[in-house]
């Protein structure tokens, strides 16, 4: 069923790191993206390997799982992979068949592409796999509040957020209606080439985008009846608050970006790698 | 609590023609009472609802709630705070992905602190017995269930009174007997003001008083009992009466000697079985 896709696909387990502030995950998340980047020698991607590692234990969730995150996007890791491989110019050929050759740049320079690509991934999902939908807006909302006073809308944003996340089931169980109506009168959405199959789904995106106008009439008046008038003066039933467990996974994370910095700055290697 | 003096309220159509939806409606209710509005389809019982917490403001006359006139602007919030209300689709009301999170959203709106806030979602919930669901996602909930946590979302901002406009229009049987028994329990318990719109004549009995609202204009406006012994005439403007009423005004055209402002089942059976002695 359509409606069994959970989005951003939270994990509700009870652990340190689900514990954690949101506004500290959004910034160590980020943070780990960049340092990532910045890794390229075999001692930094212990360092990532083992920090990785060591976080996907605290945090309870299941290393499968995190591993299945870059699924998806296999195909354009191995890609990127690929194009490197071929395409990186380099005087160390190591193999050669006609206009294809790969040179050992060519080889590390895969290698790191893939790595990180498949690291950045699984650091990404850690944060929605660990933190809920709301706390995840409410985090951003906190986090983009100073930028407010140079006109950025943080509220209207994040309560963009709250509410695509609300209506995203409510949608498509109406879709899943409406297509099932569809076929009840003799509709085919399943022969045919690409074209034939999407030029079906007009009949489906019609009523569905008439409908989610309704809604948001509807949702509009209900939330002024709710006394909503922007983000002005509101204040919120949960508190975010920062405790010592985001002292301490601080901390961590600074060892871990300083282990990455160093690896960089002294050019820390293994065998030349 | 409630004062309806002469509202009259219209709007031009596609041809640009203005159309009278309300005329000239006068109307009283006093706190803690549980008034039922009928009317059918285009009656104008929505409009009216939508004028009572300043959604619409009145074109004639004026609606006076608790003292304050709603077409006020400086008034505009403590009007809309004093008067909750609940629409047909719980879907469309429902803000947030979590139970609790939505229920907080009149209080955050309001600037309530957030221990009180706490305490409010918390009051709100168990009053619509919804406690046990706090933590759950809105789409996983029956229909009935998620119309009650639209009703604890209003609840939680502390309303005197609060208008329902069909809530029960999109629920199933078991959906709306919950949705029923939360609002008669408001009203008896915490007695909040209740103005249930609705064209459901079995709901409407439960009201203490009834107000048949007809071409945009009061028709009768009594006690259930007395409005709906008017059989014909409730029907001559295309609403139907409980099924008990009309089976014992049936009986009484057969010239049965059975009284004839029957309401409720049970009070059928008894007549009835007085009948059959």
């Amino acid at each position: 069923m359509l409606k069994d896709i959970t989005l951003g696909q939270y994990f509700p387990l009870n652990s340190p790191i689900h514990k954690l502030d949101p506004r500290f995950k959004i910034m160590f998340t980020l943070a780990f993206i960049v340092l990532v980047f910045f890794a390229d020698s075999v001692p930094a991607y212990l360092g990532i390997g083992v920090f990785l590692g060591f976080v996907i234990k605290l945090s309870k969730i299941k290393a499968r799982i995190v591993l299945k995150s870059a699924k998806p996007l296999m195909f354009i890791i191995i890609f990127t992979a690929i194009i490197n491989l071929f395409l990186t110019g380099g005087d160390n050929v190591v193999f050669q068949w006609k206009f294809l050759k790969i040179t050992e740049t060519g080889i590390v320079n895969a290698v790191n592409m893939a790595l990180r690509l498949l690291f950045l991934v699984m650091g990404s999902s850690l944060l929605t796999y660990t933190t809920s939908p709301i706390m995840l807006t409410d985090g951003i909302e906190r986090l983009l509040s100073p930028f407010a006073g140079i006109g950025l809308p943080a509220h209207e944003l994040a309560m963009m957020m709250t509410i695509a996340l609300r209506f995203i089931p409510t949608l498509l169980e109406e879709t899943e209606k409406i297509i099932m109506a569809q076929k009840a009168r003799g509709a085919d959405f399943e022969s045919g080439n690409i074209f034939k199959r999407a030029k079906a789904l007009i009949p489906v995106l019609v009523p569905l985008f008439i409908s989610s106008f309704r809604r948001a009439d509807e949702l509009a008046t209900a939330m002024e009846c709710r006394c909503y008038r922007g983000g002005k003066n509101r204040t919120s039933l949960k508190q975010l608050k920062i405790n010592g467990n985001d002292w301490i996974a601080l901390s961590a994370m600074l060892v871990f970006a300083a282990w990455i910095v160093v690896c960089d700055v002294f050019n820390l290697n293994i065998m030349g790698y | 609590m409630i004062e309806v003096k002469d509202l009259t309220y219209s709007y031009d159509n596609d041809e640009g023609v203005s159309e009278i939806v309300l005329k000239e409606i006068n109307l009283n209710i006093k706190k803690g009472e549980f008034v039922a509005v009928l009317g059918h389809n285009g009656s104008g019982k929505s409009t009216f609802a939508k004028h009572l917490n300043a959604i619409y403001l009145p074109l004639g006359g004026k609606v006076v709630i608790d003292g304050i006139d709603t077409s006020d602007p400086d008034k505009l919030w403590d009007i809309r705070s004093m008067v909750g209300m609940v629409f047909q689709n719980p879907d469309n009301q429902i803000v947030a992905s979590i139970v609790e999170e939505d229920v907080a959203f009149a209080p955050e709106n309001l600037s309530v602190p957030p221990e009180e806030i706490r305490k409010r979602v918390d009051d709100a919930l168990e009053a619509v017995g919804m406690s046990e669901y706090k933590n759950h996602a809105p789409h996983m909930l029956s229909g009935g269930q998620k119309q009650r946590v639209a009703i604890a979302g209003i609840i939680a901002m502390k309303p005197d009174i609060i208008v329902m406009d069909e809530p029960t229009a999109m629920l199933d049987p078991i959906g709306r007997r919950e949705v029923i028994k939360t609002i008669e329990d408001l009203n008896q318990k915490f007695g909040i003001t209740i103005v249930l719109i609705t064209h459901n004549m079995d709901e409407a009995v439960k009201a203490q008083r009834v107000v048949v609202i007809d071409a945009g204009r009061v028709l009768i406006d009594d006690t259930p009992r007395n409005v709906f012994k008017n059989v014909e005439m409730i029907r001559s403007i295309g609403l139907d009466v409980p099924q008990a009423t009309m089976l014992a005004h049936e009986l009484i055209k057969e010239g049965f000697d059975i009284r004839d402002d029957v309401l409720t089942v049970d009070e059928c059976t008894e007549e009835i079985y007085k009948l059959c002695q």
